[in-house]
Order: structure tokens, then C-alpha cells, then sequence
């Protein structure tokens, strides 16, 4: 595999400079499943309004440290979490906070599009019906519009919207699993391997989405394509069995990365 | 290539072709096999279809005698239905008419349906035992009714149908080797004698009787015998599993496969709920008996012990049932909702359940239909007595309708009983079939696509 070209590393790179507040942090973060040591030990911050990208091998810990900034690891038996990890200097682990409010703010698309299998309008409005967001009827419904037109769903499914949502194509699932969770509002949205299922123009729609996201949003990406954290991401992490190697503003890990893991992984030498 | 190589392949693609024509062989004879074991399957549920039908269809029709009945004022002497007086007491009110009823009581009845017959026989106007053998027992509180319901038919003429003893039914129909001696015989031979003329001449007919439908268990009048109380005794048996075993145990299936922890006592609990659906059903009879009737002193023979006990038999079917749909549905519905905000609690209602529900409705009625056509339970807490009632609550006495043809497969009276017997498996496979039905339409009905 060849070195990814230069002219599509660094196209946020801008944008990047802008961001410099922490969103989320976290601290000496230890993920066990039973006995087993998945996350030995990150320190990593997701500033405001910057894409960053998790890659490394499978089973290096991405996912599972992806799944420790909104507390999803708790629906997993015999899964502890060390350390912190705070969103807006507020300890989200703190048992006194309600993870209710947390997956409010940090929002999650999965690896699989799971929209609900109910109408389109229904997928997106659970959210905002669920928190209380919205005040009548019109409300709910400009919430609805205006998540799937952030999604970039709106055109191709207004006339639909009483359809069920699993009979869209894979892309459009997708897409409006990113509807329902931006039309909660939250701070962080953060995405499994959001394009492992679809084909290259729905990937390509997907990421020209999270682009337009970055605005607004930190978002996590985990990606086990390098052309896509190159893309979309402005700071890419390496992890290597459950350690972070890396971080780094992406178009210096894909150009000049500081560690030879890093390199071997970019170069393909092992995936 | 050498010709080594080729002559190599041609062994090998004999042999291939040689291990294919084996495995054809095998897999048709599978295929035969399990297409034999499907039709030998069919060819007994349509054996067992057609001898029930066969035996118990023919007891849905009864013979019965049309008569004209003359309700003779000189026979029926009655005063007029007593009416509440101005500054009765109720008690007083209430002597005078159990005074009445048993004034009614006391008409000779029997004479009455007699004269039915002796008016178109005149000479038989001195064998009124034998007249009297025709009609079956219960007749004459037919009439009676009739006439309590109405004072204004004495005096009058009426056409009606008159149930026939279930000897003459068994005769007539030839259900009883005609050529047995007397001594074998069950009716006398003018009796004999007599029903054949009468069905000759048209007076004695085999009509449709609603009788099976609309009476309780009777012995001293076969003929009448219906199976109205097993229904109802069985009606609210069901009903307390519906709204016992199916909330209860749908609301613990949600609670051990969402929300309980993995450990050693949910483990425990689990095998032992495993276990339960295998215990045979005669046990939780004992267990009734035991807790329900001698611990709680509920009624003997009553549809709520009868309910209690099945709803028991029938929980961990329905948590198993359900705890399996619930299973079923995939995880990434319940991270989809948890990842946007919500609770467990609103994560399993909101979108587990509704997915499951198909499933748990078929679990819950196939829970039901298997407890509806339970008998050995009740045997042990009462529910096999004779009740010649039909119950109005469940705290009265009742049977089931499997009990009901279990005393009637045992009934000494044969060759009447047989049909009546298959007509209530008719009747009971007729509810599990409608049950069935609705389990399937109620999960089409609630099935989601993904």
C-alpha cells in the first residue's frame, strides 16, 4: 500500500487551527473487559469543533475507547472503566451525573446503520420527543426537518417521511441514524466506523456530511480506512493494542509520523 | 503437460463422479424420508380429524319428539304469580312465593307430556309408564318452566320439541344391537315397540338439540346432559391465566433477560424456571391442593383454584416464550435508543417490547391454549366432581371442559355417551383452533419488518 497523497491530507487544516479548547478529555483512561486490559492507560483531548480520527489495527481499542466518551461500555457485563474522562471539565463517570444527560450531549452513529423500525419521521423525532425539546406538534416537525437537512437526507425522503426508515438504501439508513442523533443537539456525536457498510458514494456522501458536522460539533470518528481519517479527520490517533501511540494533526501522521509503529501501520506493512 | 497428469485428473474425476452418484443417493433418501415422516404426520392428525368428527357430530343432533303439548287447566292448578302487597315484608313476600313455585312444582308434569302422546294413541291410555319412557327425565321441568315463565300458555296448545330419552335416542339411531335379547335390551319391548312406531309416523324425529350447548352435566336425565358449566368453568379459568400468568410472567421474562444482573442467583433462577416447564402438571395439582384449598381455604372445585393452579403451570411458558422473543431482537435496537438518551426502562418499552410482541403474544396464548386443555391438575383439587350447575363466578363450583370428557369417556351409559364425548373434543379442539388462530393473526398482524 502506498503512502496516501498529499493532496488530500491536510484539506481542514484550517479549520484545525481554529480549534484549540478541549471539549472532551481524558486522563490515564483503563478499559477491563473481565481480566483483560483492552485500554491500557490514554490520554487523549477532543477539542471543539475538530474531527479526529481513531485508526490502528483491529482489536486495538479504538472502538472501545470511542465507547468510554458517552458511557456505552456500561451496557457491557463485566466491563470497568479507570480514570476520567471529562466533557466540559465536568467528570462524566462522576456517579452523581446522569448518563441520560451525557448520551444527550455526546451522540453516537454505530458501524451499522440501526435506524429504529418505525417512519422515518418517528426515527428522528424520538430523541427530541424523549428530552422534551420540542413544544407541539410544529415544533417536532421543523426539528425533524432540520436534522434531515443537516443529514442531507431532507430532499430525498421529504415525501416519505411516514415511510418506515428500514426500507431505505444502507447510505440513507445512515444518514438518518445522523439526523436522529444531531436532532438531539448534543456537543460531540461520535461514529464507529460509520461507512464499513455502505458503498463508495454513500461513504462519500457520509464524509462530505461530517465535514459540514465540523462546524457545529467535535466528532470522533473511529475509521479502518486511512483515506477517510486522512479526508475528514484534522487530527488522526493512532492506537496499537490498547495504547495510544500517536496524535497528531493528520496531515503530519500521514506525511511524518513521529512513530515507527505509526508509519509501518500507514505504510501497510501490518493492518 | 504429460499424459500422467491427464490420466491423474481422469482417476480423479471418476472417482468424483463415483461419490456423487453416492451422495444423490443419500440425499434423496433423505428427502424421501422426511417427506414420508411429514405425510405419515399429516395422515394421523387426518385420521384423528375424521374419527372425532365421525363420533361426534351425529350427537349435535338428538331424537326428539313434536308434540302438541295441552297445558290442561284440570292438571295445572295454579294461582296467579304472587306480586309484592303495600306493606308486605320482603320475608313474607318471599314465602308466598316459594309457597307458589313449590305449588307449581307439584303439578304432575309427567302426566301433562304423557297426554301429549295418549292423544294421538288413545290406546295407550292405560300404559302410561311406557309413554313416560320416552321422554327423558328432565322434560317435565321444561314444561314447568315454560309454564312459570308464562301462566298464560294453561289452557293452551303448543307444538313443541321434547327431548327423547337417551335410550330411545340409542335405539332409534341402532346405536344398540337390535337383535339382542330382552334381557340385554335396554328399554322395555313395548318402549322399543312404541319409539320405532312414532318414528315411523314422524312424530319422533333426530333434530338439532342445543342442549350440549346450553345445559350443564346431568345423570338422572342423560339425554339433556350439555357441557355449559365445563364451558363456563373453563372460560374463567382461562380468563384468570390471561390476566394472572401472562402479566406476571411477561413482566418477570423482561425483568431476568433486561435488567437483572448475570449472577449465580439469576442463574438459579433461570434452571429452576427451565425446570418448572418440565414438571408434570399433576404435580402443580398437588401443590394447589396443598397451598390453595387446605393453606388458603379456597373452594373445592372452584374455577379460581382451577386459574391459580394453571396460571403456575402455565408461567414459565410464557417467560420463556417471551424472555426467547425478547432475545431475538437485535442489539443494536437498544444501543440505537440508549446512544440517543434513553433509560433502560424507556429503551425496552419504547422499542424492545413492541419488536418482541409477536412473539410474546404467541408464547402467552399457546400458554393459555395448553392450560385450557389441562385435566390432571384439576383432578387433584376437586374440579372432576359431578355439578349439575352452571357456575355464574368463578368461586362456584365447576368442571373443565377435558374434565368433562374425561367423565364422560367413563360414563356407564355407552353407546349415548361415545358421541357426546367426541362432540365435546369438538368443541374444545374448536377453542384451541380459534386460540391458535388468533396467536397467528395477532403476530402477522404485529410483525415489523426490518
Amino acid at each position: 500500500m502506498k503512502m496516501i497523497s498529499p493532496d488530500v491530507i491536510g484539506q481542514r487544516k484550517e479549520s484545525s487551527e481554529v480549534a484549540s479548547k478541549a471539549k472532551m478529555s481524558a486522563r490515564s483512561v483503563r478499559v477491563f473487559y473481565s481480566e483483560v486490559e483492552a485500554i491500557k492507560g490514554i490520554d487523549l483531548d477532543i477539542m471543539e469543533n475538530e474531527v479526529i480520527a481513531f485508526i490502528g489495527p483491529s482489536g486495538c481499542g479504538k472502538s472501545t475507547f470511542l465507547r468510554t466518551l458517552n458511557r456505552m461500555n456500561d451496557t457491557i457485563e463485566d466491563c470497568r472503566v479507570e480514570g476520567t474522562v471529562t466533557l466540559d471539565g465536568q467528570d462524566i463517570y462522576d456517579p452523581s451525573l446522569d448518563v441520560v444527560m451525557l448520551r444527550a450531549q455526546v451522540g453516537m452513529v454505530f458501524q451499522k446503520p440501526n435506524p429504529f423500525p418505525k417512519s422515518i419521521y418517528d426515527n428522528v423525532a424520538y430523541g427530541p420527543k424523549l428530552h422534551g425539546l420540542a413544544r407541539g406538534r410544529g415544533d417536532l416537525d421543523e426539528i425533524v426537518e432540520n436534522s434531515l437537512r443537516r443529514a442531507g437526507l431532507w430532499d430525498e425522503v421529504k415525501d416519505r417521511l411516514d415511510k418506515p426508515g428500514t426500507g431505505l438504501s444502507g447510505g440513507q439508513q445512515q444518514r438518518l441514524c445522523i439526523a436522529r442523533a444531531i436532532a438531539v443537539s448534543p456537543e460531540v456525536i461520535l461514529m464507529d466506523e460509520p461507512c464499513s457498510a455502505l458503498d463508495p458514494i454513500a461513504t462519500a456522501k457520509i464524509e462530505e456530511l461530517i465535514d459540514e458536522l465540523s462546524s457545529q460539533y467535535s466528532i470522533a470518528i473511529v475509521t479502518h480506512s486511512m483515506q477517510q481519517a486522512a479526508r475528514v479527520s484534522d487530527r488522526t490517533a493512532y492506537f496499537h493494542l490498547g495504547e495510544l501511540i500517536e496524535v497528531n494533526n493528520t496531515e503530519k501522521v500521514f506525511t511524518q509520523p513521529d512513530h515507527h509503529l505509526t508509519e509501518a501501520y500507514i505504510t501497510g506493512r501490518f493492518g | 503437460m504429460s499424459n500422467e497428469t491427464l490420466s491423474h485428473r481422469s482417476i480423479i474425476q471418476a472417482r468424483v463422479a463415483k461419490s456423487l452418484r453416492k451422495r444423490h443417493a443419500r440425499e434423496r433418501r433423505f428427502r424421501v424420508f422426511g417427506l414420508a415422516a411429514v405425510l405419515a404426520g399429516l395422515a394421523f392428525v387426518a385420521l384423528l380429524f375424521i374419527s372425532i368428527l365421525v363420533r361426534g357430530l351425529p350427537a349435535f343432533w338428538q331424537a326428539t319428539i313434536t308434540a302438541e303439548v295441552y297445558f290442561d287447566p284440570t292438571l295445572i292448578q295454579l294461582e296467579p304469580r304472587p306480586v309484592p302487597r303495600e306493606g308486605e315484608t320482603p320475608q313474607a313476600f318471599s314465602e308466598r312465593e316459594i309457597a307458589w313455585q313449590s305449588q307449581l312444582t307439584m303439578v304432575n308434569w309427567n302426566r301433562i307430556l304423557e297426554n301429549s302422546i295418549i292423544a294421538l294413541k288413545p290406546e295407550l291410555a292405560n300404559s302410561r309408564r311406557d309413554v313416560r319412557a320416552l321422554f327423558t327425565s328432565s322434560e317435565r321441568f321444561h314444561l314447568r318452566d315454560l309454564v312459570g315463565n308464562d301462566p298464560s300458555l294453561i289452557g293452551q296448545r303448543v307444538t313443541l320439541d321434547l327431548v327423547a330419552d337417551a335410550n330411545v335416542d340409542v335405539w332409534v339411531r341402532g346405536n344398540i344391537d337390535r337383535s339382542l335379547p330382552d334381557s340385554q335390551q335396554q328399554l322395555r319391548p313395548a318402549v322399543r315397540a312404541l319409539a320405532d312406531e312414532l318414528r315411523a309416523e314422524g312424530v319422533l324425529n333426530i333434530k338439532f338439540s342445543k342442549a350440549l350447548f346450553t345445559n350443564p352435566d346431568s345423570r338422572s336425565s342423560p339425554a339433556s346432559a350439555g357441557l355449559a358449566g365445563a364451558f363456563m368453568g373453563s372460560l374463567f379459568m382461562m380468563l384468570i391465566v390471561i390476566f394472572l400468568a401472562v402479566p406476571v410472567g411477561v413482566a418477570s421474562a423482561i425483568y431476568l433477560e433486561e435488567f437483572a444482573p448475570r449472577n449465580k442467583i439469576t442463574d438459579l433462577v433461570e434452571v429452576n424456571i427451565n425446570n418448572l416447564a418440565a414438571v408434570p402438571s399433576i404435580v402443580f395439582g398437588l401443590l394447589g391442593a396443598a397451598i390453595f384449598i387446605n393453606w388458603f381455604r379456597l373452594p373445592l372445585s372452584a374455577p379460581l383454584v382451577g386459574g391459580l393452579v394453571l396460571s403456575l403451570m402455565t408461567l414459565p411458558t410464557v417467560i420463556i416464550a417471551t424472555r426467547a422473543s425478547l432475545k431475538a431482537v437485535p442489539p443494536s435496537i437498544r444501543h440505537a435508543a440508549l446512544a440517543l438518551g434513553a433509560s433502560r426502562v424507556q429503551a425496552v418499552f419504547h422499542h424492545v417490547l413492541p419488536l418482541a410482541i409477536p412473539g410474546v403474544l404467541t408464547g402467552a396464548i399457546i400458554g393459555v391454549a395448553q392450560a385450557l386443555g389441562e385435566t390432571a391438575p384439576l383432578l387433584l383439587i376437586g374440579m372432576n366432581a359431578f355439578v349439575a350447575n352452571i357456575p355464574t363466578t368463578p368461586f362456584d363450583q365447576s368442571t373443565a371442559l377435558p374434565v368433562q370428557i374425561f367423565l364422560w369417556q367413563g360414563n356407564e351409559l355407552r353407546n349415548f355417551f361415545e358421541a357426546r364425548t367426541s362432540a365435546a373434543i369438538i368443541v374444545l379442539l374448536t377453542m384451541m383452533i380459534s386460540l391458535n388462530a388468533l396467536a397467528i393473526w395477532l403476530r402477522k398482524k404485529f410483525e415489523r419488518r426490518w
